[in-house]
């Protein structure tokens, strides 16, 4: 599948910035994390900034970006519907829990119960957007039991390791969100590692043959239907070679995952504000191989209508 | 609504014959003429004379080589909307701009309601839709909607324009919810398959497999060739000192 910069952003911004705001409207609602405004503001304005950015990214892949509010009309059906309705529908807690929590400087009550509901439809919205993938059959590495989790792992990931930098920046840092954001990175390692070894034992029931309804034997395309590349070889017939693939998964688990472990563990020795560069640095290193993880997701994601092509 | 009705009256769809069908390509241009101005219009062509040639086409025909214990062939196969039961290209749409007719099962797009987001594409396992870079929509075949009930065309012209232009008559239109039917009837006979059945989209349109082989056919082995022996003589001469 084509990566389109548009749509790798997107998922990987909302994910961070949900992240970010589900643990904000938790542990400020509750008071977990203390009530300061700057931490407040800049925090939100991170959260909710990434959000918006991502949001406003992905209506770049549009052709008709003017007609975008008609999206939200085939929830019943759509998970793209779905993941639209969740998105805006969550803004109205996450502003409320900002008002109550940045502006008044208030945590536990309406502030916690808003706070909760914004986690809470974090958690709805990036589900949805695993599940626009996760349900479309021809892409077999995409409608997999790996991609819902993954897609949560990740926001979650990303947003703890953002939480902590926040927190250690404003020296709110504790060794309990350091080692949540270390345990999380570890996971999402794990479950990208999993992920990458069942993608390469995929055995797709869908062949040639039953692409053609030519039983037997084998199938071997002989002439495409056209001389130059057409929208689907350009959309659906992206590919990767898989030396560049090897590569790029070796950044992807430098850049995500073992050099946020290595600073975030060293964040634990250091003093402020040493520790709070060291864990700036663990995301912004994150959150670029995040990028690498996401650019592949599509590009190593084969589609059944390329078996017409014979590739 | 990109809810699927729950029953269609009729199932209208193509049965394609891959035993007759020649690869002549006519299907395709008469498809891209009719609709070009028709229902989807148009459809776009990006630099058609420079040397990146792009375009909106909604009937693409392919070729295979089909090798099995009994040899091989070449098979023709022309790939457009098989107009799916259960089509996940519709209930994928987020705005409601796909749409599949409760009436004669025709998927069909409302361009006007399209944000040109491009999932419908990515569901269709068969690749039937096409994004029309132009216009910033998705395109798809219509089943030629603006022929099949057009009064205005002869009764024997409602056909769609593919169905139309087939010099072997390898197209066929139809109805193949009803199993009285014609093309039903054809199906049954020639045992046509569904393509990727299982994916699950439940396609309407059935291909016909080419026949089987026939064995009453005049054996017409050609004999071996001999080799050429080099005799005696000026000519045999030459041949020994062109052979060294």
């Amino acid at each position: 599948m084509h990566p389109a910069f548009s749509v790798v952003f997107f998922t990987t911004a909302t994910g961070a910035g949900y992240g970010l705001l589900a643990l904000l409207g938790l542990l400020g609602g509750l008071g977990v994390i203390p009530v300061d405004f700057w931490l407040g503001f800049i925090g939100m304005g991170l959260a909710l900034g990434l959000i918006a950015a991502g949001l406003l990214s992905s209506t770049g892949h549009l052709g008709r970006p003017e007609r975008a509010w008609r999206a939200f009309s085939q929830w019943r059906s759509s998970w793209l519907s779905r993941e639209g309705v969740a998105s805006v529908a969550t803004f109205i807690p996450a502003g409320l829990f900002g008002i109550g929590w940045v502006l008044f400087g208030r945590s536990g009550g309406w502030v916690a119960v808003a706070g909760l509901l914004a986690a809470a439809g974090a958690v709805v919205t990036v589900c949805t957007t695993g599940m626009i993938y996760a349900s479309l059959k021809p892409i077999a590495q995409w409608h997999s039991r790996y991609t819902l989790p993954a897609y949560l792992i990740f926001a979650g990931m990303t947003g703890t390791v953002l939480a902590n930098a926040l927190l250690q920046g404003f020296n709110f840092g504790s060794g309990a969100v350091l080692a949540c954001a270390l345990f999380a990175t570890v996971i999402g390692w794990g479950w990208k590692l999993a992920t990458w070894r069942h993608n390469d034992r995929l055995e797709i029931p869908t062949t040639a043959n039953t692409a053609t309804g030519l039983a037997g034997g084998t199938v071997r395309s002989i002439e495409w239907p056209h001389t130059e590349e057409n929208y689907l070889l350009k959309e659906m017939g992206f590919r990767i070679a898989r030396k560049h693939s090897a590569v790029l998964r070796l950044i992807t688990q430098a850049l995500a995952f073992v050099i946020p472990v290595v600073l975030l563990a060293i964040a634990f020795v250091l003093p402020w504000p040493l520790a709070a560069l060291v864990s700036v640095l663990a995301t912004i290193s994150q959150f670029a191989g995040m990028l690498v993880e996401r650019w592949l997701f599509f590009a190593e994601a084969k589609h059944t209508v390329m078996l017409y092509y014979g590739r | 609504m990109t809810c699927l009705p729950a029953h269609t009256d009729k199932k209208l769809g193509l049965v394609i014959d891959l035993d007759t069908c020649v690869g002549c390509q006519a299907c395709v241009t008469a498809c891209k003429e009719w609709n070009t101005g028709g229902h989807m219009a148009p459809l776009t062509d990006i630099d058609p004379y420079g040397g990146h040639v792009d375009g909106v086409w909604f009937n693409r025909v392919h070729a295979y080589e089909h090798t099995t214990e009994a040899g091989g062939r070449t098979v023709n196969f022309p790939r457009s909307c098989l107009h799916c039961e259960t089509p996940a290209c519709v209930t994928v749409c987020p705005t409601g701009a796909s749409y599949k007719r409760a009436s004669d099962g025709i998927v069909l797009i409302d361009e006007d309601k399209c944000i040109g987001c491009k999932l419908c594409s990515w569901a269709c396992p068969y690749g039937a839709r096409e994004f029309d870079t132009d216009v910033g929509v998705m395109k798809k075949c219509t089943l030629c909607v603006d022929r099949i009930y057009n009064d205005n065309l002869a009764q024997e012209d409602r056909v769609p324009a593919c169905v139309a232009a087939c010099p072997t008559s390898a197209r066929h239109f139809g109805d193949l919810g009803d199993p009285a039917s014609a093309i039903s009837l054809l199906v049954e006979e020639r045992g046509g398959v569904a393509l990727m059945p299982e994916l699950g989209y439940k396609p309407t349109n059935r291909y016909l497999p080419p026949r089987a082989r026939s064995d009453r056919a005049a054996k017409i082995d050609a004999p071996a060739l001999q080799p050429i022996k080099a005799d005696g003589g000026f000519l045999g001469w030459i041949d020994r000192m062109l052979s060294n």
